[in-house]
């Protein structure tokens, strides 16, 4: 069930940035997905989210990094609000072993989300990137599309959120955003890591430049 | 006094409804009878733009009925609003980041305080003098020497247009008129019909009898027929609705006249800005209108005007 506060939010959204969704390549069915953005503000995942229909926000979570948004105020905003995904990220300096294993059991619960029935805000860069590029993407994204085969992947290109709010500032400017929805892409027999990743990124850059 | 049963106003918003209920019932029949394809995109956007009317009276109608706070404060959100499209279309820098902050969080509520408390003086110079000697002194505090003039004088011109111009309409329920606290209420409605109906009016005109662009290279949909018809036809108006101003019977038909042509002028202005920024309107919030600049353009150089020229006569402005 949704929080009584998230009405709130989604005004105070529209009202700071519009949040104004383009259904270019498919339209807002009400089916299974995993929403893959570029990742450029703090604002993205919640711009996102408001951008959706609301029958599709009710049943879409965002997967988020748990260090990030394990304390506080984040915390509360993550779990009672978005009602997140919480992974975990590799450790810079841990053991290939340690760094497999927080790798699986992130795959494994987003996994597990989608099995509830839950469509997904995903943003395989990683973290959020200042440059006007969008950097490679994560394999993790791969390994959940095998695990479950038929699954759509809808890009998503998100505008101007860096403008609104830049790593580094606390202040938020309004300025117009929208969220750029395209065509699914879904996992092909066998098909490997590397070209997926491209073919996903590049599905998400094109976006950008309509 | 109460403006809310005035019954001067009653009229007036009970005219409105016939005119939306009009509009509604040809817009619908024209909706089902015409088909050939190229009318239909004409049509649809007719109709869209019918649909956001009823929405837009509604709200003008409803804060109108709470009284001159509530009027104030849709205007500081529509300022708000406007400002939003007019930075979204400005080249902008990392580096004005804290700039806008101020603007849209500082200046922009500050300045509709002083008009809210009736703090004439303040109102008349809290953005040409302090908000624009602070922008650029912001920006260079900011380290940015980037196209820093051109980036200045952008944000200056969106601070005067969307909020300092825009502010000017609500400012009419300041002034002390003859009759009391309820005929400012009056004075902004009768402001807001003769502008926006005029653009009504010139863009029916236009679409029917249109052949002669005004200005090609800025606004081909703008037209003589569309000006001289429609114009004269909300001067028209305006003069038969002088019962909700001021003014003696001879000056209210030159007053709507010279609002149709700041209004003509105003929307031309900002059609040439959009033309410099490669866009074809504002922004897409008032589905068939565009954005909320694309709406009140119009008024953005008709309301300071008015409002100065209305101040002057009632011997406040010597």
């Amino acid at each position: 069930m949704s929080h009584p506060l998230t009405p709130v939010l989604i005004v105070a959204v529209k009202l700071l940035c519009g949040a104004h969704a383009r259904w270019v390549g498919c339209a807002p069915e009400e089916r299974q997905r995993v929403y893959v953005a570029n990742h450029g503000s703090h604002l993205d995942t919640v711009v996102l989210w408001a951008a959706l229909p609301p029958a599709l926000r009710a049943r879409t979570r965002p997967v988020a990094a748990a260090d990030y948004w394990s304390r506080g105020f984040r915390r509360w905003l993550a779990t009672r609000i978005f009602r997140a995904v919480l992974i975990p990220r590799g450790v810079p300096g841990a053991s290939p072993e340690a760094r497999e294993a927080s790798a699986r059991a992130a795959v494994e619960s987003t996994a597990a989300a989608l099995d509830e029935g839950s469509s997904l805000i995903l943003f395989p860069e990683g973290t959020r990137n200042p440059g006007a590029d969008i950097a490679p993407f994560k394999p993790g994204i791969w390994h959940l599309a095998r695990m479950r085969p038929g699954l759509e992947l809808v890009p998503v290109w998100l505008d101007n959120l860096k403008r609104v709010l830049p790593k580094g500032k606390f202040a938020p400017v309004p300025f117009l955003a929208s969220a750029t929805f395209g065509a699914p892409v879904v996992l092909g027999d066998g098909e490997e890591r590397g070209p997926f990743l491209d073919r996903l990124r590049t599905a998400v850059v094109e976006l950008g430049r309509r | 006094m109460t403006t809310r049963f005035d019954p001067e106003l009653v009229v007036v918003f009970g005219g409105l409804l016939a005119l939306l209920v009009t509009a509604t019932v040809v817009g619908a029949t024209l909706r089902r009878r015409v088909t050939a394809a190229g009318a239909r995109a004409t049509i649809e956007n007719a109709w869209q733009r019918i649909v956001a009317w009823w929405g837009m009276c509604a709200v003008f109608a409803a804060v109108t009925a709470v009284g001159p706070l509530a009027s104030t404060a849709l205007f500081a959100l529509l300022s708000f609003l406007a400002l939003r499209e007019f930075v979204t279309l400005t080249p902008t820098r990392l580096a004005d980041h804290m700039t806008l902050v101020w603007c849209f969080f500082v200046i922009l509520p500050l300045h509709y305080v002083f008009l809210a408390v009736g703090w004439y003086g303040m109102f008349a110079i809290f953005i040409p003098v302090y908000a624009f000697l602070f922008v650029p002194i912001r920006a260079a505090i900011a380290g940015d020497v980037e196209h820093f003039l051109e980036r200045t004088a952008k944000i200056q011109w969106g601070l005067m247009v969307a909020v300092y111009c825009i502010s000017h309409a609500p400012a009419l329920l300041m002034l002390e008129l003859p009759g009391g606290a309820g005929e400012g209420p009056k004075l902004l409605l009768w402001l807001v019909i003769v502008v926006q109906l005029s653009d009504v009016f010139q863009y029916l005109a236009g679409k029917t009898l249109g052949r002669h662009p005004v200005a090609p290279s800025v606004s081909p949909g703008k037209t003589w027929e569309g000006l001289v018809i429609g114009g004269l036809a909300a001067t028209g108006v305006g003069a038969g609705l002088g019962f909700l101003t001021p003014y003696p019977p001879i000056v209210v038909a030159g007053m709507a006249l010279l609002l149709v042509f700041l209004g003509f002028a105003g929307g031309l202005t900002m059609s040439a800005i959009k033309r410099d920024a490669g866009v074809k309107d504002w922004g897409s919030s008032l589905a068939g209108h565009g954005g909320v600049l694309d709406r009140i353009d119009s008024l953005c150089f008709s309301a300071p005007i008015l409002f100065h020229l209305t101040r002057w006569m009632l011997g406040d402005g010597a």
